[in-house]
């Protein structure tokens, strides 16, 4: 595949970058519809991986990004694409400490956080769903999506442990020969 | 409001000095301990490790960093970073948060990209994926439980799921739409 262009690229997470409310986990529908259905950069499984390396690494869940970047324009992609998704929501979120600091408690500044929490949640499980919806093909995947789910709802133990049995249950049912 | 001192009581500037050094450690092991997402890692090293915060702190500017785009914990940093060691701080706390998992992120994933042909690791990162994505329905109910939500909040929380997650709208649309709506009747239910 051609390499992506780099303008296109800084583009499209820069615009991502000022509408991440809740952050990365928020836009993965808005990051899969744009990078795999507008641009075409990838599909659906490729896009799945990516998803799954930046979960299991260590970090923030934003670098998923940079992950894209660098799979469709190599070092230099990664470079652009990290800085556009971080400068702008950055710059904005230095703005708005200094404000907020000044007129800690201000009523209209509860209010705003009190209309968006809930948005916020309800994209997360938004993208829970749709990552779901592209990476569960097969009764074993979606119980294991599924298991975590409640794992990660019921317990405060490290998530990682979770996605460490889902790889082990998972490679286990391909031996037996179960579809996955 | 006594005074016309900007710098409210409430939020001490000078409660705590924070060196740079100190600010990119911390930040470079929030970084690399956290696993499936960085913000309960931000807690405890800020508030319970470090003392740079104390929870009330932490908490209100969380709670900025939240309602702003961007990543949590990245504004978080932004913030953090600002408030003990101005915009070269910001700039110090990013850098150390991002650093170390980008490195390992590349690790992985050229380790990846090498390895994908073997069908134990391609049936290994399915599993993953299938996980992945039950972690982040997980997270969404847990913060739902967590934040004992009016039956106002469900409904726009609801309306948001479903314009994204069901309908697959355009991310910029639904919020641009929704979030006014939510943020006014979040105020007039506060004053009703």
């Amino acid at each position: 595949m051609k390499p992506a262009p780099l303008w296109q690229i800084a583009g499209t997470f820069a615009s991502l970058s000022l509408v991440a409310i809740g952050g990365a986990n928020a836009v993965m529908p808005e990051l899969q519809r744009q990078v795999v259905q507008v641009l075409g950069w990838m599909n659906d499984t490729t896009f799945a991986s990516l998803f799954a390396i930046a979960q299991a690494a260590p970090g923030p869940n934003v670098l998923i990004v940079s992950l894209i970047g660098w799979h469709v324009a190599g070092l230099a992609g990664l470079a652009v694409a990290s800085l556009a998704m971080i400068l702008p929501s950055s710059l904005l979120a230095f703005g708005a400490g200094r404000v907020v600091t000044r007129l800690a408690g201000a009523r209209a500044i509860r209010a705003i956080q009190r209309g968006l929490v809930p948005i916020t949640v309800g994209l997360i499980l938004a993208s829970g769903v749709v990552m779901a919806a592209t990476a569960d093909h097969a009764a074993l995947s979606i119980l294991l999506t599924a298991g975590t789910a409640f794992y990660v709802f019921l317990s405060d133990w490290n998530p990682l442990w979770a996605l460490s049995t889902a790889a082990i249950v998972s490679l286990l049912g391909s031996w037996l020969g179960l579809p996955a | 409001m006594p005074g016309s001192d900007a710098s409210a009581p409430s939020l001490p500037k000078a409660a705590k000095r924070v060196g740079r050094m100190e600010l990119f450690l911390g930040f470079l092991k929030i970084g690399v301990l956290g696993f499936g997402g960085v913000a309960p890692w931000a807690r405890r090293v800020i508030v319970e490790e470090r003392a740079w915060l104390s929870e009330e702190e932490y908490a209100s500017l969380l709670g900025v960093g939240q309602i702003l785009p961007g990543p949590n914990t990245l504004n978080l940093a932004v913030m953090v970073g600002d408030r003990f060691q101005r915009a070269l701080g910001a700039l110090i706390a990013v850098a150390a948060l991002m650093t170390m998992p980008l490195a390992i992120l590349m690790a992985v994933a050229s380790l990846y990209e090498r390895f994908a042909a073997f069908p134990e690791v391609a049936s290994a990162m399915s599993g993953t994926a299938a996980a992945a994505a039950g972690l982040v329905i997980g997270t969404a109910l847990k913060m739902t439980r967590r934040l004992r939500p009016t039956r106002m909040a469900i409904l726009f929380g609801l309306v948001a799921f479903v314009a994204i997650g069901v309908l697959r709208f355009p991310l910029i649309a639904v919020v641009a739409v929704l979030a006014p709506i939510s943020i006014a009747a979040a105020a007039l239910e506060r004053r009703a």
